[in-house]
């Protein structure tokens, strides 16, 4: 029996295509975020009062990813931006490829921010780099102020958390203080936004991250010389 | 669930690597999984055996090395496993450190027949 090293991560191909795919928004300047969460924590809620308060002069596209359903993209596409539904078909993640695809005839050059959002599960998503700048966590207030310390991966690899549906708060038995602290056990420099979805409260603090976020974005990139070859 | 699309990964590193083995039997692949990875090891030991049986690969058995979390005290220079999300340093009490490992997928061997 002789035993050989084997280098390389496990999925280095869909590695391989996220790469590409960081390259090509880096190359074209678009920021691209990724929303994961539990099912029903308000990623599509967030991503619809997001395009109803989108800054004019500024191109924003969706790409949304669901086992099943076109429900996401119609919902989210009343507000006149590109956006495209990415059914799995039982698959509990999106990964690079499907990206890389829904992509193909979509002009990057002519976008300043890129959302994706995940399929609701706090697990797989974790696992699949699609090229992102930054992971977006959800969490809501229906969920327990413990699920950072249940699924630290998700709540690690992201780089902001918003708590959602805090309008619920004197309603349902969820400490938030506690929900912030055990995610800095998890991952001690995670930023934390809170805001309600259906009041509207906080979403200011959201659109000034996201702004703040892609210009951070941009000043860490090379700034791209305009090429048409691209895409 | 997305150990299946995992343990595919790894086969399919597997039979890249047996192309290249002149007709050697792969018998043993290793990997290396981090607590953060958001694996299941037994979850992937079931979709891996699912996968080789019946298969040329066949009896391809997989070997999971688990690794964890470790920080570094930027203060002390101290890396350790952090136990239970204490990401305390324990030597000298640092508060603030930084992580080091913890979130491997990674591919660490092949045994094969030396027949």
């Amino acid at each position: 029996m002789i035993r050989m090293p084997m280098e390389g991560k496990v999925l280095k191909e869909n590695d391989r295509i996220a790469l590409a795919l960081r390259e090509q928004y880096a190359a074209q300047g678009v920021l691209c975020l990724n929303l994961v969460s539990s099912p029903g924590s308000g990623k599509t809620s967030l991503l619809e009062r997001t395009l109803e308060r989108w800054p004019t002069g500024h191109a924003v596209a969706v790409l949304t990813g669901d086992i099943q359903t076109e429900n996401d993209a119609q919902r989210l596409r009343r507000f006149g931006f590109p956006v495209k539904q990415i059914t799995t078909g039982g698959t509990c993640h999106l990964d690079a490829r499907m990206i890389q695809r829904a992509l193909e005839d979509w002009r990057l050059q002519d976008l300043d921010v890129l959302l994706l959002e995940n399929v609701g599960n706090l697990v797989c998503p974790s696992s699949y780099d699609l090229g992102e700048a930054a992971k977006v966590v959800v969490l809501s207030v229906t969920e327990g102020e413990d699920k950072p310390l249940k699924y630290p991966s998700m709540f690690f690899k992201s780089e902001l958390m918003v708590i959602n549906k805090t309008d619920l708060l004197p309603y349902v038995p969820f400490a938030i203080e506690k929900a912030v602290e055990n995610a800095r056990r998890v991952h001690a420099d995670l930023e934390i936004l809170k805001l309600s979805c259906l009041t509207g409260n906080g979403l200011t603090e959201w659109m000034q991250w996201l702004v703040s976020r892609r210009n951070s974005f941009l000043a860490g990139v090379q700034r791209p010389v305009p090429d048409s070859s691209c895409v | 669930m997305h150990e299946m699309g995992i343990a595919n990964a790894i086969l399919e590193a597997v039979v890249t690597e047996a192309t290249r083995l002149n007709g050697q039997h792969p018998s043993r692949v290793g990997v290396r999984i981090g607590e953060l990875a958001a694996v299941d090891p037994e979850a992937l030991h079931f979709c891996f055996d699912a996968l080789v049986r019946g298969t040329d690969l066949e009896p391809l058995e997989l070997d999971i090395e688990l690794c964890p979390r470790k920080h570094r005290c930027p203060q002390c220079d101290e890396v350790f496993p952090v136990v239970d999300y204490f990401t305390e340093c324990p030597r000298c009490g640092g508060l603030r450190t930084e992580f080091v490992s913890g979130d491997e997928l990674e591919l660490a061997f092949l045994e094969v027949d030396d027949q």
